[in-house]
């Protein structure tokens, strides 16, 4: 009798079932490659091209077309003007043409140069167009009756042009200026240390603050769930109107709230700037320091928006923590704090490590809150905002996607370690 | 009442209380009413101090309810004798009803804060567990209080804000008492003048076309995928399962300048269209994880016992997998939503348009010195409302949605 053995090879059933996996799949991956991971190789490539955001708009034939004298009877002679021009600045048109076809009644005359003409249409073929050159095209046309009765006018049919032009960002030349731009200032590492500050204590801020929520609503009382409910909006609410909240409350202007309490509290002589201000200086022991007041705001808002989910997270973990063990570590006469720090912590060890390698990441991606409070000014512009700052606030794209590179190279770098240390399935 | 450690200890948690509430009912006072007062901290924490003391030998004669009565009288009789019947630092001519409220509500908090925290206490010295129980109950009372109070003052501010006029906060930036006698076209006019001559309607609209189709699409997406991934063998599957969720750790910042410049010669720049490209890519990964962990969950026996009966693969996942995933349908359904009513930046980079306009792109746009402040304030409140409505609405969905999937934000 022989062994059975299981198959050595796909069968058709099987076969089919992977067939069926792909095809559910397809749509997902399609979207994701060209939406998510097209665009990430694709700022590889823009990081090595001089392309500043004018040069998005590609050179084009630019035409406007008016018929001057304005024709007054039957028999006029008037011209249908064409004004041509290259809408770049710097880059040339091959192969410019223009059609247009004029509404009936207007009696054609001779073809200007470069042009031909058949029943109502006019065909140019003008080469090539030099940057910011412009021109005009005149037609002869001789008005008719039926043209003042008809209303129809040339310039209600548009002229269809067209023309090749060089793209920077598809042509093959390549520069490392970019990078030698982000990496050449001081301030390239201004920012990567912003970035890292904010990041760290961003997370920490808000993991610490979500323990200590999770511990106040961890026993049962009446009221509960409407805490909890408030406690999760900051992080429901829309990240405009909680930024604008804030910076209106802590506006250092007339019609701060935050400043007019502390000033009346008798906290504070004058307003404190706590959005606009970069450094406090303080003096401890005869050494001067320098407190970041607008990089310590920021963070806070950063601990008081994402509080929520490690709060949430932290809760969860700790409900499924059975109460045998708090019994028995009170028979052995075990405080509060003592249970806390032996029992409680190493059990949430798990769940708070996993929280901080998540939320570290996810801080150190956050542009949206730094941008609506600061807009990076003072201190507190992190990688994230660089990007915006260099290829939007300075047009220069291929800046901005050089620092976008480098945002991503680091998160690699983090992306590695959290899968390194990430325990299988937990979280 | 006994001597002891606690005594000592006893008056630092009422000093504590004190001068906490205080500042609590005083800050309260100024917004609500918006008289202008000077909260005596010092005499409070004095106050709340001899106050403990005194309840420990309260306590020798009453016990609960009247006890707590009791030291709440003593408190509101304290604080005015203290005070010399000033008790927020001003007259009480001003706004008495305000303020006799106030210092009312001050006594009831500070008497119920020492008799809570002090309850089953004497004043002898006590153990170390006892002690520890002590500290935990002040830490956790300023905890409730202080949380409370940090999560909802940005969002009363928020409201407030929204009602008044500019003249008036800029006059006094802690009024935030509401008049009332003024009738509801003249309290709301930010909210009209928003509705009306800034568009808000269109944004609404859009963001709301936007919401909903994004999370039309991205459920149709990550069904199947997330049905594929979890049920169905195929090569690649397990690295699949992990990788999902390193497509939602790429940040949006980095993807913002080469989709500008494709949509921009595209021509999808400033239409909805493109964002609905936009958003459901960046939320299918999420949704798929969450699904595909739901769907593991599900008893594979049931999907058998259809295959078995002649269903076929859409069937079994439209006839039973669906239908059983209905509540992780509805997470994923309620937090794809919320990322797309509160997405920022997509919105404001690709939108140009006022026609366009999403109300995170509206809101920003009012952020102008032109603008006075309570239009933006209200429109903060606009785009806040629904989102936090549905929440509430659904906060047992949302919340198993949130930490199903997300550490994401």
């Amino acid at each position: 009798m022989t062994q059975p053995t299981p198959p050595t090879h796909r069968g058709s059933l099987e076969r089919r079932e992977a067939k069926l996996a792909y095809v559910m799949l397809i749509p997902t991956f399609l979207i994701v490659f060209s939406i998510v991971l097209g665009p990430l190789l694709a700022n590889f490539w823009i990081s090595t091209k001089p392309v500043e955001l004018g040069d998005l708009r590609s050179a084009r034939v630019m035409v406007n077309e008016s018929i001057r004298p304005r024709p007054a009877a039957a028999g006029d002679e008037v011209m249908v003007r064409y004004r041509v021009r290259n809408s770049s600045q710097t880059e040339p048109i091959t192969g410019a043409t223009l059609t247009d076809t004029l509404p009936a009644g207007l009696v054609i005359g001779a073809a200007p140069a470069g042009c031909s003409v058949s029943g109502q249409t006019v065909s140019c073929d003008f080469g090539t167009l030099d940057p910011k050159q412009r021109f005009d095209v005149m037609v002869p046309v001789t008005v008719q009756q039926a043209y003042l009765d008809n209303g129809i006018r040339p310039r209600d049919d548009k002229a269809v042009t067209t023309g090749r032009s060089q793209n920077v960002l598809t042509s093959l030349e390549f520069t490392t200026e970019n990078f030698r731009k982000v990496f050449d200032g001081a301030e390239f590492w201004t920012v990567l240390r912003v970035s890292l500050y904010y990041t760290i204590f961003g997370t920490v801020g808000a993991l610490v603050l979500g323990l200590f929520a999770a511990q106040l609503l961890n026993t049962a009382f009446k009221g509960r769930n409407i805490l909890r409910g408030l406690f999760l909006f900051p992080y429901v609410a829309p990240v405009i109107a909680v930024a604008f909240a804030w910076v209106l409350l802590l506006d250092a202007g007339p019609g701060g709230t935050f400043n007019a309490m502390l000033i009346q509290m008798g906290v504070t002589d004058g307003p404190i700037n706590f959005l606009g201000q970069r450094a406090v200086p303080f003096t401890v022991l005869g050494l001067t320091f320098e407190f970041p007041l607008a990089l310590t705001t920021v963070i806070a808002f950063e601990a008081w928006r994402y509080f929520p989910l490690s709060f949430l997270f932290i809760l969860a973990r700790m409900q499924s923590v059975g109460g045998e063990m708090y019994e028995a570590a009170e028979i052995d006469g075990a405080t509060p704090f003592q249970q806390f720090w032996s029992i409680s912590l190493p059990q949430l060890m798990g769940i708070l490590a996993v929280l901080f390698l998540l939320r570290f990441i996810w801080t150190f991606n956050k542009f949206d809150d730094i941008f609506l409070l600061t807009g990076g000014a003072a201190g507190t512009r992190t990688l994230t905002v660089d990007v915006y700052e260099q290829a939007f606030a300075l047009s220069n794209l291929g800046a901005g996607a050089a620092v976008a590179v480098v945002v991503f190279v680091v998160l690699l770098f983090f992306a590695l370690i959290f899968f390194k240390f990430s325990p299988q399935d937990d979280g | 009442m006994q001597f002891g450690a606690v005594t000592i200890w006893g008056m630092v948690v009422g000093a504590i209380w004190g001068a906490v509430w205080m500042v609590v009912i005083g800050v309260l006072l100024m917004l609500v009413s918006g008289l202008v007062v000077q909260p005596p901290v010092s005499f409070a924490l004095g106050l709340g101090l001899v106050l403990a003391l005194a309840s420990f030998w309260v306590k020798t004669r009453w016990t609960g309810r009247t006890a707590l009565l009791i030291l709440c009288a003593a408190a509101f009789v304290g604080l005015m004798a203290i005070t010399l019947g000033q008790p927020f630092g001003v007259g009480l001519g001003a706004k008495p009803i305000y303020q006799i409220a106030a210092a009312l509500v001050f006594s009831a908090a500070l008497g119920a804060s020492v008799h809570l925290g002090l309850d089953g206490y004497t004043g002898a010295t006590v153990s170390r567990y006892r002690f520890e129980l002590l500290v935990l109950r002040l830490l956790k009372g300023l905890g409730f209080v202080i949380f409370t109070i940090v999560v909802a003052l940005p969002f009363y501010v928020m409201v407030m804000t929204s009602l008044k006029s500019q003249q008036t906060l800029l006059a006094n930036p802690l009024d935030f008492s509401i008049d009332l006698t003024q009738g509801g076209a003249s309290l709301f006019r930010s909210y009209i003048e928003l509705f009306t001559q800034y568009h808000f309607g269109t944004f609404l609209m859009n963001t709301a076309i936007v919401s909903v189709f994004t999370v039309v699409i991205t459920l149709a997406f990550a069904i199947p995928g997330a049905y594929a991934v979890a049920r169905l063998r195929f090569k690649g599957q397990a690295f699949l399962s992990r990788s999902i969720l390193l497509i939602y750790m790429v940040p949006a910042i980095v993807l913002v300048i080469p989709l500008y410049a494709v949509f921009s010669q595209a021509g999808l720049r400033n239409s909805l269209t493109g964002l609905l490209v936009v958003y459901p890519a960046t939320t299918i990964p999420v949704a798929l994880y969450m699904l595909q962990g739901y769907f593991r969950g599900l008893p594979s026996e049931l999907e058998e016992a259809g295959l078995m009966d002649g269903l076929s693969r859409i069937g079994v996942i439209l006839k039973i997998t669906l239908p059983l995933s209905l509540p992780a349908l509805a997470s994923v359904a309620l937090y794809v939503f919320m990322i797309a009513w509160n997405e920022f930046l997509f919105a404001f980079m690709f939108l140009d348009d006022l026609d366009m306009f999403t109300l995170s792109r509206g809101v920003v746009s009012l952020n102008s010195s032109e603008v006075p402040r309570q239009h933006l304030m209200a429109g903060a409140v606009i785009a806040t409302v629904p989102v936090l409505v549905l929440f509430l609405w659904f906060e047992r969905f949302l919340v198993s949605g949130l930490t199903a999937g997300s550490v994401k934000g």
